[in-house]
C-alpha cells in the first residue's frame, strides 16, 4: 500500500490564521528565544565572577546596537511569554476557554507585552535623551 | 485484580508511573518564574547602565544573590522542560536522544556556572 494514497488530516496551510493559533506558535518561539536569553544571563553572571575586564567586554557587547536589539527583543519575548503563560494557567484552571474569551484574552496579552516592553525601556530612553 | 498479564509485568511494560509530573513541574516553575523574572526585568530597567563596581555591589546584596540563585535554578528547570517537548515534537531517531542528552547537560552546566558565579561575587 502506497503511503501517498492515504488520506491526510487537515494541516496548518488549510486553516485561515486566527489570533489564538498565532499566539500559540509565538509562545513556543518566544520560549526558544528566551532560552538563549537565559544563557546570556549566565554569561553576564560568569563575566562578573571573572572580573572587571571580562564584565566590561560583555557589557560592551550588550550595549552595542546589535546587543541592544537582542535585549529589546528578549524584553518583549519575556513579557509576552509571561502574560501568555498566565493565560495558559487560567486555562488550566478551566476558565476562559470560550472562543470569544480566548481571543480577547489574546489581545490583552499582546497589549500587556507591548506596554510593558515600552515601560521597561523608558528609563533607558530618557537617559539617552537627557 | 490486575488485567495485566504476568509476562507484561515481568517485561516492565505499561505506565512509567510518571503521569503528569512533567506537566505539573512546568506549571510550578512558571509560577516561581513569574515574580523572579519580573524582579530581574524591573531591576535591569531601573539601572540600565551598570558599571562593574555597582553591578558587584548589587549582586552582593543578600536579596539579589538569593533571588538570582532561585531564578537560575527555576529558569533552567523550565527551559529544560519546555525545550524537551519541542525536541520530542520535531526531532526523531538517534538525533532525538542526542539532542535531549545535550539539552539536559547544557541546562545542568548553566545552573552550576550561574550558582558558582553568584556565590563567587557575593563573598
Amino acid at each position: 500500500m502506497s503511503v501517498s494514497q492515504r488520506p491526510l488530516s487537515p494541516h496548518l496551510q488549510i486553516y485561515s490564521w486566527h489570533l489564538t493559533m498565532a499566539l500559540s506558535i509565538l509562545h513556543r518561539m518566544t520560549g526558544v528565544f528566551l532560552s538563549f536569553g537565559a544563557v546570556a544571563l549566565i554569561i553576564v553572571l560568569a563575566s562578573m565572577a571573572s572580573g572587571a575586564d571580562s564584565y566590561s567586554c560583555v557589557h560592551d557587547a550588550l550595549t552595542h546596537p546589535i546587543g541592544l536589539l537582542f535585549l529589546f527583543a528578549w524584553t518583549f519575548a519575556l513579557y509576552f511569554h509571561m502574560a501568555n503563560g498566565v493565560r495558559h494557567l487560567v486555562w488550566d484552571a478551566g476558565l476562559g476557554l470560550g472562543k470569544k474569551v480566548a481571543s480577547s484574552s489574546g489581545w490583552y496579552v499582546l497589549a500587556f507585552a507591548v506596554l510593558a516592553t515600552v515601560a521597561s525601556w523608558l528609563p533607558m530612553a530618557i537617559g539617552a535623551l537627557a | 485484580m490486575s488485567l495485566r498479564t504476568p509476562l507484561s509485568t515481568a517485561k516492565g511494560l505499561g505506565s512509567a508511573r510518571e503521569g503528569a509530573h512533567h506537566w505539573w513541574m512546568q506549571r510550578l516553575t512558571s509560577l516561581a518564574l513569574l515574580p523572579l523574572t519580573l524582579w530581574l526585568a524591573i531591576s535591569i530597567a531601573m539601572f540600565p547602565e551598570m558599571d562593574y563596581a555597582s553591578a558587584v555591589a548589587w549582586m552582593q546584596m543578600p536579596v539579589t544573590a538569593i533571588a538570582m540563585s532561585l531564578l537560575v535554578i527555576s529558569l533552567f528547570y523550565h527551559v529544560q522542560l519546555g525545550l524537551q517537548v519541542i525536541i520530542e515534537d520535531y526531532v526523531g531517531g538517534a538525533l532525538k536522544i542526542a539532542s535531549l542528552i545535550a539539552l539536559n547537560f547544557t541546562c545542568i552546566v548553566m545552573v552550576f556556572v550561574g550558582l558558582y558565579s553568584i556565590i563567587k561575587v557575593s563573598f
